[in-house]
């Protein structure tokens, strides 16, 4: 955990959202949002444990930096790149509980890749979700790329890129940084640093004492933020987001945040992480802290947070059964896309 | 003779190899307090400390660049890239580099690193269940070592960390758990040789890694037909030992190669060529290959198993060339 790791235990003062130009129906969807990520998170690690998901790695932890984010992007509008780590994310963004489910599942109806790709690697054409590959850091030129496309296009469209902090040791994302940099272009480099790149905690990951330093060597603005609190996180993307608009070019930010479960199904994080450090995080549980600051904003009451967690579960139970449902991709179609002609 | 693990044999070569030798050290993603992504370094961060097990930043091209520099400095490195998936991030490295250190600075510096790597499938999608051990083996100034067992395992891995030249050593990730003996008496198995891993007269199974297992499975299923297998392990993709091969060719005459990637331009494409060039007269059937189909990895389980080969197809091929026997 880095020393200066941002440790609020409220969001406050009340109210505080509308200063961000958040409405009050607004932050109250944010807070259905994150619930709803998290009851799917909580179902795909025990359809894991039964074995029907091969693969999982999930949001849990990341809820507010993602959920803050996507509130401050045009979906459909502007370009989004995830990463591996983005459900609440692509969630918030417009893929259904449903096509999320279907990409766990790898069945017909997972909308990124119809079972081809591993899970988590999101995509959606309709919403300009372009998928990454598996090796970490190589969406970042590709962002930077599309970023390109958007200014000599004379299109007023953002390109918004995330990825871990373990991410920012590749050759290619500082590539294409320093390339986004030079040509001051319209792009939000946003990281989720949750303090390990699987086992390896920050201070053997990155040589400096912040991701967003590094935003200086590459001629834009770097900015630090509670990835815990979605009120700061929409905030600085949403002026990332005017900046780039506004010809202002690029931003690095660093979003402070922690994941609460393994890095994924094929991971023990008991052999790296003091169980300690875990409790102290989850204390800061973004769903908790962000419940108590809509009841502190007179916005929440338990009745409707009652009625929320039911209705997450009842989608995600829907998704659920809809998704085991759907049939596998058919041997027929083994070569489809293999080629375009 | 006490049985071990594939990972457990690596493990101890390693061990072995940085006990006998101070200047063997080990760098990679997660091999510290994690053990490594496939557990193989496991314990050797407590036995030797962080000056010689170093986790390194997400940055393959800087640890085979490192790998590469530590080597000509005066170390012998093992460095771990966590699967051949991302070697391609180190591809300049490995091959415009360290490939040929020796090479283009006349025999002045050399780096007798060895890059450790894993590969494999199991619903990993199209990204991370790659081979590409040819890649590697085209490239002349590189030895490629892809064993099958835990005993080559730890004989080939100690004879990469000894050998003058660099050794991309690949482990296929099926077979980290199987179990083999392994003698407790120091042994080395060396670079370049391939094993006959089962005589027999009437068809030769050209095989490495994973498949010498599936050809075994098959084989056993054949003797029952009354077909005679004699299996071929290469062990060692380049130098590649084609004598083992056209001498058993030449008792058979007959072939089937398996591996279990592509098979276009691939090993099966190399072997049959050679054989071809030096045992033609001795075949009495077509040489046939049996290999991946030609679609990137899908990540479903359904079209997963459809794509990698299995015994079925080995079987089916040895059935077509003995069919032909006269
Ligand atoms: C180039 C490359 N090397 C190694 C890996 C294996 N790997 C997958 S995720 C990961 C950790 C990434 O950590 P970080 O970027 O901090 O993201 P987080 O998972 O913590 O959100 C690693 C090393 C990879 N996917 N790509
Ligand atoms: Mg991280």
């Amino acid at each position: 955990m880095l020393k200066d790791q941002i440790l609020t235990e409220t969001y406050t003062p009340p109210g505080r959202h509308r200063e961000a130009g958040l409405t009050d129906e607004q932050v109250v969807d944010m807070y259905r949002k994150m619930v709803l990520a998290r009851a799917i998170d909580e179902r795909v690690w025990t359809l894991g444990r039964l074995g029907k998901v091969h693969f999982v790695l999930t949001s849990a932890g990341h809820e507010a930096a993602q959920v803050g984010a996507a509130f401050a992007l045009r979906p459909g509008y502007d370009w989004i790149l995830p990463y591996y780590r983005d459900m609440a994310l692509v969630l918030t963004l417009g893929l259904s509980p449903y096509e999320i489910m279907a990409n766990f599942l790898g069945r017909r109806d997972d909308p990124c890749s119809r079972g081809r790709q591993m899970p988590v690697h999101w995509s959606a054409r309709r919403l300009n979700i372009v998928s990454g590959s598996s090796p970490v850091g190589t969406q970042v030129p590709h962002a930077a790329g599309i970023a390109l496309a958007c200014k000599l296009r004379r299109e007023d469209r953002v390109t918004f890129v995330s990825f871990g902090e373990g991410a920012t040791s590749t050759g290619d994302w500082h590539e294409g940084l320093n390339f986004a940099g030079i040509h001051q272009l319209p792009v939000i480099f946003f990281c989720e640093n949750n303090g390990y790149a699987i086992s390896v905690p920050f201070r053997k990951q990155v040589a400096c004492d912040s991701v967003a330093d590094r935003a200086a060597a590459y001629r834009m603005v770097g900015v630090v933020v509670d990835g815990m609190d979605p009120i700061a996180t929409y905030a600085a993307v949403k002026a990332a987001a005017e900046r780039a608009r506004g010809g202002g070019g690029p931003t690095l930010i660093e979003a402070r945040c922690y994941r609460f479960t393994p890095h994924s199904s094929a991971d023990d994080d008991r052999t790296y992480r003091p169980r300690e450090e875990v409790e102290a995080w989850r204390r800061r549980d973004p769903i908790v802290l962000f419940k108590n600051y809509l009841m502190a904003s007179g916005l929440l009451n338990e009745d409707l947070d009652r009625e929320i967690q039911a209705w997450a579960r009842a989608e995600v139970d829907e998704a659920t059964d809809r998704a085991e449902a759907c049939p596998y991709p058919d041997i027929s179609e083994l070569y489809t896309h293999v080629y375009g002609s | 003779m006490p049985e071990l693990t594939f990972r457990e044999a690596l493990r101890q070569a390693l061990r072995e190899e940085m006990l006998r030798d101070e200047r063997v050290f080990l760098m990679g993603e997660d091999i510290g307090a994690y053990g490594g992504s496939y557990a193989v370094t496991r314990g050797l961060l407590e036995e030797f400390g962080e000056k010689r097990v170093k986790d390194t930043p997400i940055a393959e091209a800087a640890i085979v660049g490192l790998a590469t520099g530590a080597a000509m400095g005066g170390l012998k490195p093992v460095a771990e890239l966590m699967t051949i998936n991302f070697s391609l991030l180190a591809a300049d490295q490995i091959i415009n580099h360290l490939a040929k250190i020796y090479y283009m600075f006349g025999g002045q510096f050399t780096a007798p690193a060895v890059i450790r790597t894993a590969a494999g499938w199991g619903q990993l999608g199209a990204t991370h269940s790659q081979f590409l051990e040819v890649i590697y083996s085209h490239v002349p100034g590189l030895k490629v070592v892809m064993p099958s067992t835990p005993y080559d395992a730890k004989g080939l891995l100690k004879a990469a960390i000894r050998d003058p030249d660099p050794v991309l050593f690949i482990e296929h990730t099926l077979l980290y758990g199987i179990r083999g003996e392994v003698p407790d008496e120091e042994y080395l198995v060396p670079i370049g040789l391939a094993d006959v891993k089962r005589p027999g007269r009437d068809v030769t199974i050209v095989a490495y890694a994973r498949m010498v297992h599936v050809a075994m499975n098959a084989a056993r299923e054949l003797e029952a037909e009354g077909v005679d297998c004699e299996i071929v392990d290469l062990r060692t993709l380049r130098p590649l030992d084609i004598e083992t091969v056209v001498e058993s060719v030449k008792k058979t005459n007959h072939v089937v190669i398996v591996e279990e990637d592509w098979k276009s331009f691939g090993v099966g494409a190399e072997v049959a060529a050679r054989i071809a060039e030096q045992a033609f007269d001795y075949l009495d059937a077509p040489v046939v290959r049996v290999g991946m189909l030609e679609v990137p990895m899908p990540y479903n389980r359904n079209l997963e198993r459809h794509v990698v080969p299995d015994e079925a197809d080995v079987l089916a091929a040895v059935r077509s060339v003995v069919g032909s026997r006269v």
